[in-house]
């Protein structure tokens, strides 16, 4: 892996969730919140559709932080987020992040998921060695 | 109204979850990871893992059968309808690999109150057969108008 120091921003992660992600990740995750599955029922509790589980947002961040490591997931050791925004499946997210320590053969990266100017993951954090 | 704190410190039952390698395979595909340490064997042991591992965000697979019922006892009084998932976080250790078995247990680490939202913190603390552990989780729910 490269170098990383300090300020650096880490390579741009971008993933368009089709319409249809959020019932894969209930299947592979188990949470079946119809608020991500069920359009009538998201729209009836006020929201504009189906919206996207925080955990795979929060999933595609940690997909960040280990291609850091070459992709390697021993090597993600801690990760912290904040939902700060509801994300949306056909829309593309953009995982960005900069580097705020670096030494001892490891990372702290400050990252963030955004759809557009909405950002669904703010204050994370991760912790990756190198 | 206000909340309620008396679940404060409680802890719920140990649940169990055998990791296995094709549920391991299914949700790196959700995720679009493509390392094959998570897919085949042979490149999990030669990557230095026992067998095919779990991306690090599996933990919410094997943690969350024992948050759930920490999440929804009446004593903690979560209102489902106003709760928004605040935050998340996990610390790794041991990897959880295919044929692991992983116990995991629920503890209410905090309740409060602030500006008319209740703040729920659980955390989870997952061991693996050898008594190792593998993954702190600690899990942050919001509920509005408290």
């Amino acid at each position: 892996m490269a170098d990383l120091n300090v300020g650096d921003a880490i390579p741009e992660l971008k993933v368009t969730p089709d319409k249809y992600l959020p019932h894969r990740y209930a299947g592979a995750s188990g949470d079946f919140n119809p608020i991500h599955i069920d359009p009538e029922l998201a729209k009836a509790v006020g929201l504009p559709g189906t919206i996207l589980h925080g955990l795979y947002m929060m999933g595609l961040v940690a997909r960040a932080a280990t291609d850091l490591a070459d992709g390697d997931p021993g090597k993600l050791k801690r990760l912290s987020v904040q939902f700060r925004g509801m994300g949306a499946p056909e829309t593309e997210i953009a995982v960005t992040g900069t580097v705020k320590e670096a030494g001892d053969g490891k990372v702290t990266v400050d990252v963030v998921a955004a759809q557009g100017d909405n950002q669904t993951i703010r204050n994370a954090e991760a912790e990756v060695q190198l | 109204m206000t909340v309620k704190t008396e679940a404060v410190g409680r802890e719920w039952p140990a649940t169990t979850y055998e990791v296995g390698k094709e549920k391991i395979g299914e949700y790196a595909r959700v995720i679009g990871l493509d390392n094959p340490v998570y897919f085949d064997r042979e490149a999990a042991r030669a990557a230095g893992y026992r067998d095919v591992v779990a991306p690090p965000m599996f933990a919410v697979v094997y943690s969350s059968p024992a948050v759930g019922p920490a999440m929804l006892d009446p004593d903690v009084g979560m209102n489902f309808a106003a709760m928004v998932h605040g935050g998340q976080e996990f610390e790794w250790n041991e990897p959880a690999c295919s044929g692991d078995e992983i116990t995991t247990t629920a503890k209410c680490l905090d309740i409060s109150e602030k500006d008319g939202k209740g703040f729920y913190v659980f955390e989870t603390n997952a061991v693996n057969q050898n008594g190792d552990l593998v993954a702190r989780g600690t899990w942050t729910l919001i509920v509005r108008g408290v």
